[in-house]
């Protein structure tokens, strides 16, 4: 019982201090600064914060510099009607401002059965991309696995959220999730809440987190980091890192209180193209405490080393 | 004897050989289209109206033939020469499915002939035909080019050439134009599309582990593992030299590939006018002629006081002329190597046609280092050191650099070291300098960054900025040649206007490289329509502070930047000036054009990612 409380204080303290350390690189500063832009695709929420915008006008071109004259771009920019402005009917310069679409399929793999293990050959993804511009954007992301440590049987999700770049390198993000899996032979299907930061932290680790509440009320959390070594410039080690915690403990979804996994993923890919990339590999996978309890009755294996062998692609 | 007439019959001749070459090659490829682009041809177009064709042709490159946009058929379009003093009209029709423009790089216009859409005028809708109408008042090598999209890097450039009214300053016989250029198979949308989805993704020089193993014998094993952290912890690349490389690019001479090899031809004795223009999208190009030394006499179509180097680095849209004396009766090389290495474009003078000389090997790519991103102790050249050893000496100094009392008044004591021709262009406290026309180098001294980060659309900041126009620029510093220096550049005769400017604007220039977004101040074009404002008959100083890691090339239109070099009365002016990683660069400007006039990076897709203004001169 001692042990779960270490978790559940683990699974709550995970998330808090990824974020803070966030925080310290000045992200909160500048959720307060946003400042609205005009290429918004959602703009109820791009309203935040509007009233900084004088105090960030002062900021810009300010710079210490010597010479007294110095006058900050902002200072001259007041609006005012002009005898040169162009007509209306005028394209602009340039261009942007243009939405894009990109899927990255980061996981398509095939997992061969390995010796011991009740399961049989399966197959897994992790695929996730935007819609928009640089600022706010349009994202998915879809995860689907089958007889992992976390997930004795199969479990699919699915997410639509907005994100907005809100500081240097994080995009936040909010929107709802859809999970369905099977428990004892049935389909179970919730929907949930999520609030995410997503983006590449210092020393080069792109780092996703989100925070879950389902229908319920039941919170969970998910953390991961992936980093990629080139070994030439084509062949490619990525290593990618991922847990789940919740603080409830919700049976039909095989989540115990505290920390529910850890997965650490090797994954040696060749850059035929950039976007085209097959990749063998391998992942160790292991759930803890009363989820390890669950995925075992319900046939799982709680603790997995499995070969890989996938294409990671984007587009 | 009038070399003016001479030159320009001479062009002419040449212009006809190479184009017998290039009928030759088309005759030699396996394709029969007829309407391909004659690459490496140079027509040349003069007199009191000049016809322009924009319109879709089938360029050939290396025995493939793709579709192409062309002036008058032919890639580059036709050399347009005109004369100082004349009344030019030049009747553009597009015969494009889409809009189109032309804009004439580094003359001044009145406003709505400058060719900006959304500027200077609306477009040339497709079908129709725009009329160009403008006085010729300035002479040199200039070009011209699309402002719409990508269409530029589609093959949408040409020379222009203004012979003076006065003989020029400096003799020759031979005259060429050679125009470097970069060609993609891909489409320019593609490109584009390709990074902001992957910044790096045309990077094949990024540092792989073989590099870290050879790091580790030239460094040790714990100061490599400290330089690698470093930059990671920084999340950045010290190999980002070109966002676009020789991975898609060919390069092009006149139009035509390093096979091709583009040849100038001369009378060993004689002396050869080369017009060097970089009409390339994206490339910055580092020229030189192994053999031979390069007597620069114009920039950006400007006389200069003659300064005799072995090589010189070519930002975008910038031009040079320079004069070179073959004595031997050989061939030689115009090498003109990509600043990323990763390629190159190349010709070739020679007494006769068919001839080739060595090409020279490639250098290796260069290494980003502290001082490029703002957070060095300034002084300390690199031509003191090793490129790729100058970042690990202190790799965990950073945050002490902020706090160091001392590091300002050192500064004074380390300036000029690195190259002789600084002396006296600078100013040392209590020294009066030694060369008879100096003055005060704006930025001479470093400053620190303000407090604003300029925004999420920004990466870093440059923690010191300090001008960087003693330095030949990173991946020429120790190569032992004389490499031309903006601190090189006089004006052959001082211009008219004198003043000291009344009144600094600082401009910022910001990216994020993660989403290959581009900006001023933090801000995209879109994100700051309003105009930068100038009162009419002022001079402004335009100071620059560069935060990003890579070099820009900044374009003012309608009017000259006088870049503050420091030569006093003599400042030299431009069309386009290269701003270094972590510089502080002025120009003066007389604003003496009342108009709305563009202002941009000239990397094509950094202006198309936002990394343009509109400046507004007018009385009030």
């Amino acid at each position: 019982m001692k042990g779960l409380c270490a978790h559940a204080r683990f699974a709550a303290s995970l998330l808090a201090v990824a974020w803070a350390l966030l925080i310290g690189d000045g992200i909160a500063m500048t959720v307060l600064a946003a400042q609205p832009t005009s290429e918004s695709l959602m703009t109820s929420i791009t309203s935040t914060g509007t009233n900084t915008i004088p105090n960030r006008k002062v900021a810009v071109g300010s710079t210490a510099s010597k010479t007294a004259a110095t006058v900050g771009v902002s200072s001259m920019q007041e609006d005012r009607p002009s005898k040169f402005s162009p007509p209306g009917d005028w394209p602009a310069p340039v261009n942007d401002q243009a939405h894009r679409l990109f899927t990255l399929v980061d996981v398509l793999e095939y997992r061969p059965k390995t010796g011991g293990s009740q399961g049989s050959d399966d197959y897994r993804w992790d695929i996730q991309g935007w819609y928009g511009g640089d600022y706010n954007r349009l994202w998915f992301k879809s995860e689907g696995q089958r007889n992992t440590a976390f997930k004795a049987d199969y479990d699919v999700d699915f997410q639509l959220l907005y994100g907005r770049f809100i500081q240097k390198y994080y995009d936040f993000q909010i929107g709802p999730r859809v999970e369905t899996q099977s428990f004892r032979g049935s389909n179970v299907t919730r929907g949930l809440a999520v609030i995410g930061i997503e983006g590449l932290v210092p020393y080069n680790y792109e780092f996703e987190s989100s925070l879950f509440i389902d229908h319920n009320g039941a919170v969970a959390a998910r953390l991961s980091f992936n980093k990629d070594m080139l070994l030439t410039q084509r062949l490619i080690l990525q290593t990618r890192f991922e847990t789940n915690a919740a603080v409830q403990r919700v049976e039909e979804f095989t989540t115990g209180s505290g920390l529910n996994n850890l997965e650490l993923g090797f994954r040696l890919r060749y850059e035929i193209r950039r976007e085209f990339a097959p990749y063998v590999g391998f992942s160790l996978d292991r759930s803890f405490g009363e989820t390890s309890t669950l995925v075992r009755e319900e046939g799982g294996t709680s603790s997995q080393i499995r070969f890989v062998a996938g294409i990671r692609m984007w587009f | 004897m009038n070399p003016e007439r001479i030159s320009r019959r001479l062009l002419l001749k040449c212009a006809v050989v190479a184009g017998l070459l290039a009928a030759m090659e088309a005759l030699v490829s396996t394709s029969a289209v007829t309407s391909a682009a004659n690459a490496g041809s140079q027509a040349v177009l003069n007199g009191d109206v000049i016809d322009l064709t924009i319109s879709e042709h089938l360029f050939r490159l290396d025995g493939r033939a793709v579709p192409a946009l062309a002036f008058n058929g032919t890639i580059p379009g036709p050399v347009i020469r005109l004369k100082e003093g004349q009344q030019a009209t030049l009747r553009v029709t597009n015969r494009l499915q889409e809009r189109s423009s032309i804009h004439w790089h580094g003359l001044l216009l009145p406003p709505n002939m400058d060719g900006v859409p959304g500027v200077s005028f609306a477009s040339i809708e497709p079908g129709a035909t725009f009329t160009y109408q403008f006085l010729v008042h300035q002479s040199g090598t200039y070009w011209f080019h699309s402002h719409s999209g990508g269409q530029e890097l589609s093959g949408l450039y040409a020379p222009m050439i203004i012979d003076p009214i006065e003989p020029e300053p400096f003799r020759y016989e031979r005259d060429y134009v050679v125009m470097l250029s970069d060609w993609s198979f891909e489409s320019p949308e593609t490109l584009f599309s390709n990074l902001k989805k992957q910044g790096g993704y045309y990077n094949f020089q990024k540092r792989a582990s073989s590099e870290f193993f050879t790091d580790v014998k030239r460094m040790g094993l714990w100061p490599a593992i400290q330089n690698y952290l470093m930059w990671d912890r920084m999340r950045m690349d010290p190999t980002d030299f070109a966002d676009v490389t020789g991975h898609t690019f060919t390069y092009l001479m006149n139009g035509l590939s390093p096979a091709g090899n583009w040849t100038g031809l001369f009378r060993p004795g004689e002396r050869v006018r080369l017009r060097l223009i970089n009409a390339a999208s994206m490339t910055f190009y580092d020229v030189r002629i192994p053999g031979l030394k390069l007597t620069v006499v114009q920039a950006d179509g400007q006389n200069v006081q003659p300064v005799v180097v072995d090589e010189l680095r070519m930002g975008v849209a910038e031009t040079y002329d320079v004069i070179v004396e073959p004595i031997e009766d050989r061939a030689y090389t115009i090498f003109a190597e990509t600043m990323d290495r990763s390629g190159y474009a190349r010709g070739t003078l020679a007494p006769r046609m068919g001839m080739s000389a060595e090409i020279p090997e490639r250098r290796p790519r260069p290494l980003r280092t502290m001082e490029d991103m703002g957070m060095s102790r300034g002084g300390m050249k690199d031509s003191h050191r090793h490129t790729t050893m100058s970042d690990m000496d202190q790799p965990a100094d950073m945050a002490s650099v902020k706090d160091d009392d001392t590091y300002r008044t050192s500064q004074h004591m380390e300036h000029g070291s690195g190259t002789p021709s600084m002396q006296g262009t600078h100013e040392m406290p209590g020294i009066k300098a030694v060369v008879p026309h100096s003055s005060k180098i704006p930025g001479a001294d470093p400053v620190k960054h303000g407090p604003d980060d300029h925004g999420p659309g920004n990466q870093m900041v440059a923690e010191y900025s300090q001008n960087r126009m003693g330095e030949p620029g990173r991946g020429l510093e120790s190569s032992g040649r004389r490499v031309l220096l903006y601190t090189d550049l006089k004006s052959l005769a001082p211009y008219p206007d004198q003043r000291e400017p009344e009144r600094e604007i600082e401009l910022h220039l910001t990216g994020q490289m993660n989403r290959y977004m581009w900006s001023f101040d933090g801000k995209k074009y879109s994100e700051a329509r309003e105009p930068i404002r100038f009162r009419f008959g002022e001079r402004v100083r335009l100071t620059f502070v560069n935060d990003t890691m890579m070099e820009h090339p900044l374009h003012l239109h309608g009017m000259w930047m006088y870049l503050e070099n420091g030569v006093g009365e003599y400042l030299p002016r431009k069309h386009t000036v290269i701003v270094k990683p972590a510089e502080r660069l002025s120009v003066a400007v007389s604003a003496d054009a009342p108009a709305r006039w563009a202002f941009h990076c000239h990397l094509l897709f950094h202006m198309e990612a936002g990394m343009f203004r509109v400046i507004e001169v007018s009385e009030q």
